[in-house]
Parts: structure tokens; C-alpha cells; sequence
């Protein structure tokens, strides 16, 4: 019934409207307006174009004021508020060339619009009129390509060796992170080991493998350079952490980096942002199927001593599998591989 | 000489061809029609169809991104089992996004822009009787038809259609396993696609033959509207890189249904490691976007030429700069080829390619922004005519000075970093491709009507619709800026799992508000032009007092354009308020011999040369 009378209501509304533009159309039949080359809305074009900017540019600012409270707060690493600087520096310069084009666009409507005693201004070209803003935005470019290059180059430039190594797996739909342990390396792993234990492929004849550890938090060095060693073991995602301004896509078949230096322990954030609850989170930037959206992962930055105490505090993977581990060791281990190996040889002699 | 003679002749032969068996049947005439007038009315109902379904998806999904506790029961009847427990499925989110997208940028405003308007202004704009070949360009239309009735069908199959965004990156796109749509439907998506490059190939190559071969006589280069040179370029871009998309494609064809590893190396995935190794999903990536960067300019191009256009006839000015237009459109061409990478900065490609494709990709800027002025100085001490194609043009100019100015920002690879695939990304190319396109394409009708239908769309109707769709469009994009600094990535079926991502519920929701209203409002326009058809104002042969060739054909123009000869061109399409002249305008087809008192210095020489040429016997 309800639906019935929407559906009447809607009809109904439709009706009218389109009597209300039969009967416009009539009257400017009645008038003559359409012999005119203009109608009297012209005028009200240019009126509406400059009521336009204003309303865009109160409205872009004004907006701006509010928003800031939800943008991200300052960047938790030693790059990400070089390239904080050089984006609001950069903002500032295409607001100005925005500002400058749109008030010529929108004035100019108002200024020239039609009347019947005026020509416009047979004016085809002017060449250095045409230098001049070819020269000037090249110039501008030029300025913000080499700041952006200087960045670019020290963001991408090696890792430092004194830098903490991670490695960062992505899957559908979790992120996993393992840590080298006390030796400072990560065991080899492949993707062919992988099965629901060993969610890394780890490779357990690897010794550089025993120490490692899987967390369920990804913990940063405040102070220290962190590298993250990127991997995906199905689709594409991409590993996103926006308080430190870091971004890199997680491929398969081809590991990929990003190094950065972390600057403000999580403690001392949930101080500056007032929020008890503040954590860093890691989140994924690459489309990679139904849970996308859903790949949260909690970080931390710890203050030097605390990094210290939370890794003496981890266990290694192989601690906590010891019976897989102790079954895949027989599988894969140097020796049996070569008992095996030499099954083999002598079948293939038989 | 000898050969314009020969091409007049050929012309005229052509037209008594015609003569002879004009009476065709209803199918030949309008449906497998020859005639490049019908098969650009083909390209513009389909490409409005396809606007229509690509607008509602979207308004599905900002449903879903305003409002994510809201219970979508009542969208069951439309979307079936995709509604579990009154959400919507987020896979099928996706799948939205992924259609969402393809649609606009292929069927709206590839095949709808330049299939409508390639097709209805070449011919007209250079004085032709028809395309180079009728028959190609009626397979062209034809195989985007059969195109869009893939990807249409696609849309209902049980395991949904392709869902890996439009730019289907592998190795989502390449296994079933990963997710739904991977399955049928991104073979479907495959499919269409290459059907559709193929049907784009087949036009781009007509429209290049018939700009190069068929314009009349005294239609130089130089003499080309800007219309016709954008639509050249354009066709010339697409000449070049669809080929490589549908390379592209073939490969993931293979990768996904003969066991190859282009683009698969080392995976395991559903519980079981699968064989392929030594492939490179980055591979794809550079393939897809050596198609995907020139795509932009495929689309956005055309756009432009129709705006030049508009905006001088409009301005009563010669459009400011020809050459300097020219040349930047020549320029976007030539780069848009070499700055594919910059959508790939955080990759793992070598950051010495990050750091050269930076550079190309602020050098793209200059010709832009050469054009962004060319456009204000163009109105500069016009003499302006609102008509609702002049207001969407200049809509236009605004939407792509917006737009293109983020640009600068998501070129520079190091702040890339930050807002890759954030919905900064989102409102950058919405606002410089899609809406200002979209303008151009609304733009080109409105101007246009009179010559496709012989009668006027409802200038007033014309009006609402700007003014309701210019602010409607930045009050949705605009906002997209603030989400995007603020970090939220795109793609996301909910943004509310995240601390950082968990604010801007109240902007979210006014954005798809916003959305739905400018959507509403663009039934409008299909109202008007719907009505317009069969009982619009009858129109005058040249109601916009324009230069160019196509207002000097009968309101509505038969086969063969022209009823008698095709006229001969004398002068650039921009003679718009000559000092001298007695009207505000001056046809391209008045001979200078006939404007002495406007003529200038140069048009002088050229005057006597053009009386010989007129009394020579060689000439008609
Ligand atoms: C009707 C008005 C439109 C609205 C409200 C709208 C809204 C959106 C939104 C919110 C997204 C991002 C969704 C996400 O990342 O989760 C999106 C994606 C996209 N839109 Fe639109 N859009 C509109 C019109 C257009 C037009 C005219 C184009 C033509 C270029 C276009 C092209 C795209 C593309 C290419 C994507 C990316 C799809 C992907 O991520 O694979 N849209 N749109
Ligand atoms: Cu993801
Ligand atoms: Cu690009």
C-alpha cells in the first residue's frame, strides 16, 4: 500500500513538473525570447560563475579548518616530515595557480558576457604572452622536481647497515612479520614449505631460521632505521603505514624493501594526540580480494630499552613447533637429503 | 592540386552512387547503417546507456561507503544473494568498483566521446561525404556492441563479474582461487575488452584516414578546427597503445587458462603451492598502464577539442593560441607515452625509473597548463553566449585546472609514497578525467543536437542541469581531497576497522549524498534530450552563428552531407569578430574575396592566389 502510494506521489510529482516546462516553454514561445540571440539568464551566468568562487573558495578553506583535526597526525619518521613539508609546500603553490585560474575563469564570464552593442576583441595570438606562462609553470615544475628528487633519492637510497631488519608476508587477508632473531638474519624459506604451521615457507635445515620469531604485533626501534623486508605469498598487497608515511607493494616472486627511521614511540604519540587508545597500524594498499579492507595490523615503536626487553622476550618459532620442526628436520635436513639423494643414485645405477 | 581534384571527383561519383539506390531498407539505414551520422547516434545511445548503468553502480557503492550500518534489505529484489543479512557483499563491492570503472573509462568515454563524436564531426568539420570506409565503421560500431553485451552479460553470472579493479592486476585477476570474480567473470571481462579494442582499432583507423585523405578542398592542416585535431591525435594515441593492452590481456589469458607464467611466480595459495615461477605481475603493470596513461588522454582529449570549439563560438573570439594548441596537443601526445610509470612509484621498480618518470611526468604539465590559459584567455573581452554547452565547457576548463593540478603532486614520486591508491588518487582523476570528460561529453551534445536532430534541446532544462551537476560534482570529488590526505586508501569496502581511517563518517555521508542528488539530476538531462528528439524546438541550419563546415549543411543532413557540391574552405575555422566585418562571424567556406574590408596583411596575399585558383578551370 505504502509502495502504491509513493508510486502516486512520484507520478504525480513528474506531472507537474513537466506542466511547469510546458507551460515555460509556451510562455517564452508567447514572448519571443527564443528570436533573441540571448536570453535574459545571460547575465545571470556570470553573477552565479562568481557566487560559484566564492562559495568553492570559503568552502575549501573553511572546510580545510575543520578537517585538519582528522588528517593524520605528524609523521613518526625522519622522511615521512621531509615529505610532509614538500606536500604542504607544494599544496601552497597550486593554490596559488588554482586561486589565480579560477578567479580569471569565473570573473571573466560576469565581465564579457553578451551585449548586443559590444564585439569582442579579434586577439588570436600574442607570443610572448605564451612564453611567459609556458616559462613560468616550467620554471615552477623544475623547483618542486628537484626537491621532490633530493627526497626521492635519500628515501630509496641503501638501507643503513645498522638498520633492524623485519620481514613483512602478506596473504589473504592477514599480514604476518618475522624477526631474524639474536644472529640479525632470516632463515631461508620457500614457497613450496609453506602448510598452516609454517605460514613462512621457513626453510628448518636453514640454521639462521632457529632464532627467528613470529610475533602478532610488528614492534619498531624508536631511534634506529627499520627495513622491511616485503613479501606476498598469493595476490598482490601493498604494505601501508600512514603514520610514517611508508608505502610498498607486497609482490610475489619478488621481494621488495623500504627503510625508514621511526621517531615517536607510541606512548609518546597517545601523549601528543591526547587519545589513550592510539595505536600505529599497518594496513593494506593493494586491492587483493574480499578482506582488503580488513588486513589491520597493531605497531608499535618502543623506546630503545623497552625494543631491548621485548626482544629478549620473544620466543623463536622453533621453540614453539617443536615437534613440526623436529618431523620437517628429518624431511629436509643436509643429512637426510643426502641419504635420499643417495637412495637415488644407487636405484638409478641399478 | 592534382590530387585534391582527384578526391572532389571521387566525391561527386560517391554522391551520384548514392543517388541511385537511396531507398534502403529500414535495417540498412538504421541499424547496419554505413553512414558515419547514424553509427555516431549508435556510439552516443550506447554510450549513454552505459553512463547511466556505470553512475547507478556507483551510486551503490557510495551507498555503501556513506552509510555502512544501514541495513540494504531493500536492494534484494535488485541484488539478490548479494545482500547477506542486509550488507552487501564485499566482494561484490568490489565488483562494482571493478565495473564502475571499466564502464566509465571504456564504454562512456572511450567508445561514447569518440565513437559519438569522432564519428558525427570528422566528416562534417572537414567536408566529407563519409568516413574513408563505411563499412569499417560500421564494424566498429558492431564490435562494441558485442562488446558491451559481454560485459553486460557479465554482470549477472552467479560468481559476479571481474572484481580485480579495472586495471585487473594479476595474479588477482589470473586465479579463480583468489577470489570470486576471477572465475567467468574475468574471462568475460577479457573477452569484451578484446572485442572492444578491436572495434576501437578499426575507428581510430578510419578517423585517421579520413582526417588525412578526405578533407575538401582548401582544408589545410592549418585550417582544421581543433576538434578535428584532437580527435586525430586521439585516434593516433589509441592506434598505438590498445595494441598493447590487448597484448596484455593475451598473456593473462594465457597465464590464466593454458598454465603459462607471465605474470605468476612463486605462489601458494587456497592451501597448495602452485607451479608457476620466473613470471612478474610487474611485467602486467607496465604493459597495462603503457595503454592505461595514454587511456586518460584518449579520454580527456576529445573533451578538450569539443570545449576549443565551443568556447570560441561562444566567446565570439578566435580560440587564443591555434598553434600553440596544437602544439600541446602534440605534446600531451608524444609524452602521454613516456610517463606509464608514475602510477607504479611504490612497485619495487627501480627508483632510478621512479625518479626519470617523475621528470617526464612534470613535463607534462607545461602543455597542460599552456592549454588551461589558451582556454581564459580565450574569453578574455569576449562577447559571451551562455548556452548550456558554453557553461559545461567552461565547467570544463575549471574541473581540469583542478584536477590537473594534484596532478603535480602525485607526480612527484616522493609524495606518491604518502597517497598512492589514498582517495586523494580518486578525487585527482575524477575531477581532471572524469568529470571534466564527462563536461566535454555533455558539452558536444548540447552543441551539437541541432545538427544530430534537427531541433534544439530546452535551453532552461540545459541551465538546471549545469549548475545543479557543476556544483554537485565538486561538492562529491572535492571532499575526496580531505580523505585522501587524511590517508584513507581506496578500494575499501569500509574505511571503520582502522583507528586511523575511522573519522569522516559525517563527510562520507555527505559526499554520497551529494552523489545521489547530481546523479538525479542527470535524468534531467535525459528527459530533455529524450524529449528534444521528437519534440524539441525545430533548429535552425546554423543556430549557434559558427565558422565551422558542418553548419552549412541542411538541418538535417542526408547522406552525403552536402545536397549539392561539398564547399571549398578558405580561411581557419576562427574568424569570430573581425575587425571590418559585418557579422560577428565568418564561415570557413566565405571566400577572402568576399571580406576585403576584414581581411588582414597576410589574408591579403593569400586573397589574390585564391582568385586565380577560383578562375583556373582545374578547380571545380
Ligand atoms: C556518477 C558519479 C561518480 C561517482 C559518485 C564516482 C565515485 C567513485 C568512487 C567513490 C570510486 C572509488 C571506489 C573505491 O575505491 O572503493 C570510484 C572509482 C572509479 N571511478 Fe568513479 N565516480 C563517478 C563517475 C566516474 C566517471 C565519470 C569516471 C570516468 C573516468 C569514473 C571512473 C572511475 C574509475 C576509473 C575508478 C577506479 C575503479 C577502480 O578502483 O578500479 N567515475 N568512483
Ligand atoms: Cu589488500
Ligand atoms: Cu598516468
Amino acid at each position: 500500500m505504502t509502495t502504491f502510494l509513493i508510486l502516486t506521489g512520484v507520478l504525480l510529482l513528474l506531472a507537474i513538473l513537466f506542466m511547469l516546462f510546458r507551460t515555460q516553454v509556451l510562455i517564452n514561445v508567447l514572448k519571443g525570447s527564443y528570436n533573441q540571440r540571448v536570453d535574459k539568464s545571460n547575465k545571470v551566468h556570470g553573477y552565479l560563475f562568481v557566487a560559484f568562487m566564492f562559495f568553492i573558495f570559503l568552502g575549501m578553506f573553511g572546510y580545510h579548518q575543520v578537517a585538519k583535526k582528522y588528517y593524520l597526525p605528524e609523521s613518526a619518521s625522519i622522511h615521512g616530515v621531509e615529505t610532509d613539508n614538500l606536500f604542504w609546500i607544494s599544496m601552497g603553490i597550486i593554490l596559488v595557480a588554482f586561486i589565480f585560474t579560477n578567479v580569471l575563469l569565473f570573473i571573466f564570464p560576469l565581465k564579457y558576457h553578451y551585449r548586443e552593442d559590444r564585439k569582442a576583441y579579434f586577439y588570436p595570438d600574442n607570443h610572448t604572452l605564451e612564453r611567459v606562462w609556458t616559462i613560468i609553470p616550467a620554471i615552477v615544475l623544475v623547483v618542486l622536481l628537484f626537491s621532490g628528487l633530493k627526497i626521492w633519492t635519500s628515501i630509496t637510497q641503501e638501507a643503513p647497515v645498522n638498520s633492524n631488519i623485519v620481514e613483512v608476508l602478506g596473504k589473504q587477508f592477514a599480514w604476518q612479520v618475522r624477526y631474524p632473531g639474536s644472529d640479525g638474519k632470516l632463515g631461508q624459506q620457500s614457497f613450496k614449505r609453506i602448510d598452516a604451521i609454517n605460514e613462512f615457507g621457513i626453510k628448518v635445515e636453514d640454521k639462521n631460521s632457529h632464532d627467528d620469531f613470529i610475533p602478532r604485533e610488528l614492534h619498531f626501534q624508536k631511534g634506529t632505521p627499520v627495513l622491511l623486508k616485503i613479501r606476498a605469498r598469493d595476490v598482490l598487497h601493498s604494505v601501508f603505514l600512514p603514520h610514517f608515511r611508508v608505502k610498498m607493494d607486497a609482490v610475489p616472486g619478488m621481494p621488495t624493501s623500504f627503510w625508514f627511521t621511526p621517531t615517536i614511540s607510541t606512548a609518546e604519540m597517545r601523549e601528543k594526540t591526547g587519545n589513550a587508545e592510539f595505536n600505529y597500524e599497518l594496513a593494506c594498499t593493494e586491492v587483493c580480494g574480499r578482506g582488503h579492507f580488513a588486513m589491520r595490523f597493531i605497531v608499535v615503536v618502543d623506546e630503545p630499552e623497552e625494543y631491548v626487553k621485548w626482544l629478549a622476550s620473544q620466543k623463536s618459532w622453533k621453540s614453539q613447533n617443536e615437534d613440526y620442526f623436529a618431523e620437517s628436520m628429518k624431511k629436509y635436513s643436509p643429512s637426510a637429503k643426502s641419504e635420499i639423494t643417495n637412495q637415488n643414485k644407487e636405484l638409478s645405477s641399478l | 592540386m592534382a590530387t585534391v581534384d582527384l578526391q572532389i571527383h571521387s566525391h561527386e561519383v560517391h554522391a551520384h552512387d548514392h543517388h541511385e539506390h537511396h531507398e534502403q531498407s529500414f535495417i540498412r539505414k538504421y541499424i547496419f547503417s554505413e553512414d558515419h551520422k547514424i553509427i555516431a547516434k549508435q556510439f552516443l545511445i550506447s554510450g549513454m546507456f552505459w553512463a547511466i548503468l556505470g553512475g547507478g553502480m556507483s551510486m551503490l557503492f557510495r551507498l555503501q561507503l556513506g552509510f555502512p550500518d544501514a541495513n540494504l534489505d531493500w536492494l534484494k529484489p535488485l541484488l539478490g544473494e548479494w545482500i547477506e543479512n542486509g550488507k552487501m557483499n564485499p566482494e561484490f563491492y568490489l565488483a562494482l568498483v571493478t565495473m564502475h570503472g571499466t564502464i566509465m573509462v571504456f564504454f562512456v568515454l572511450t567508445a561514447g566521446l569518440s565513437g559519438t563524436f569522432s564519428n558525427f564531426l570528422i566528416p562534417l568539420q572537414i567536408g566529407a561525404r563519409d568516413m574513408a570506409s563505411g563499412f569499417l565503421n560500421m564494424l566498429s560500431y558492431w564490435f562494441f556492441f558485442a562488446s558491451s553485451v559481454i560485459m553486460f552479460v557479465s554482470i549477472f553470472i552467479e560468481t559476479g563479474p571481474a572484481s580485480g579493479g579495472w586495471v585487473i592486476y594479476p595474479p588477482l585477476s589470473a586465479l579463480p582461487q583468489a577470489m570470486s570474480g576471477s572465475g567467468l567473470g574475468m574471462t568475460l571481462w577479457l573477452c569484451s575488452m578484446s572485442l572492444f579494442i578491436v572495434s576501437s582499432l578499426l575507428g581510430s583507423i578510419n578517423y585517421i584516414t579520413t582526417v588525412i585523405n578526405l578533407r575538401t578542398k582548401g582544408m589545410s592542416f592549418l585550417r582544421l578546427p581543433l576538434t578535428i585535431w584532437a580527435f586525430l591525435i586521439t585516434a593516433i594515441i589509441g592506434v598505438l597503445s590498445f595494441p598493447v593492452l590487448f597484448s596484455a590481456a593475451l598473456l593473462l589469458i594465457f597465464d590464466r587458462s593454458f598454465g603459462t607464467s607471465f605474470y605468476l611466480s612463486e605462489i601458494y595459495i587456497a592451501g597448495e603451492a602452485l607451479h608457476n615461477v620466473g613470471g612478474s605481475p610487474v611485467l602486467f603493470q607496465h604493459l597495462f598502464w603503457f595503454l592505461g596513461h595514454p587511456e586518460v588522454y584518449i579520454v580527456l582529449l576529445p573533451a578538450l577539442g569539443i570545449t576549443s570549439e565551443i568556447i570560441a563560438t561562444n566567446s565570439r573570439k578566435p580560440i587564443f593560441g591555434y598553434k600553440a594548441m596544437i602544439g600541446s596537443i602534440l605534446g600531451i601526445a608524444f609524452l602521454s607515452f613516456i610517463v606509464w610509470a608514475h602510477h607504479m612509484f611504490v612497485t619495487g621498480m627501480n627508483p632510478f625509473l621512479g625518479s626519470i618518470f617523475m621528470l617526464l611526468t612534470l613535463v607534462i604539465a607545461v602543455p597542460s597548463a599552456v592549454k588551461a590559459f589558451n582556454y581564459i584567455a580565450t574569453l578574455w573581452r569576449g562577447n559571451i553566449v551562455f548556452t548550456p554547452a558554453m557553461l559545461f565547457s567552461i565547467g570544463l576548463v575549471s574541473y581540469f585546472i583542478s584536477g590537473g593540478l594534484t596532478g603535480l603532486i602525485l607526480g612527484n614520486a616522493a609524495l606518491d609514497i604518502q597517497l598512492h591508491d589514498t582517495y586523494f588518487v580518486v578525487a585527482h582523476f575524477h575531477l581532471v578525467m572524469g568529470t571534466a570528460s564527462f563536461f566535454g561529453m555533455v558539452a558536444g551534445i548540447y552543441h551539437w543536437f541541432p545538427k544530430m536532430f534537427g531541433r534544439m534541446m530546452d535551453a532552461r532544462l540545459g541551465y538546471i542541469h549545469f549548475w545543479f551537476t557543476f556544483i554537485g560534482a565538486y561538492l562529491v570529488f572535492f571532499p575526496m581531497h580531505y580523505i585522501g590526505i587524511a590517508g584513507f586508501p581506496r578500494r575499501y569496502y569500509s574505511h571503520t576497522g582502522f583507528d586511523a581511517f575511522s573519522t569522516f563518517t559525517d563527510l562520507n555521508q555527505f559526499i554520497s549524498v551529494a552523489a545521489f542528488l547530481t546523479f538525479a539530476v542527470q535524468f534531467l538531462f535525459l528527459f530533455n534530450f529524450i524529449y528534444s528528439i521528437f519534440k524539441g524546438r525545430k533548429a535552425s541550419s546554423n543556430p549557434w552563428y559558427s565558422n565551422t563546415l558542418e553548419w552549412t549543411t541542411p538541418v538535417n543532413p542526408g547522406h552525403g552531407n552536402w545536397p549539392g557540391e561539398v564547399p571549398t574552405v578558405y580561411r581557419w575555422p576562427y574568424d569570430y569578430s573581425k575587425v571590418g566585418a559585418d557579422d560577428d562571424f565568418i564561415p570557413q567556406n566565405v571566400p577572402l574575396s568576399a571580406t576585403l574590408s576584414s581581411n588582414l596583411e597576410h589574408e591579403k596575399d593569400l586573397q589574390k592566389v585564391e582568385q586565380i585558383d577560383i578562375s583556373s578551370p582545374n578547380a571545380q
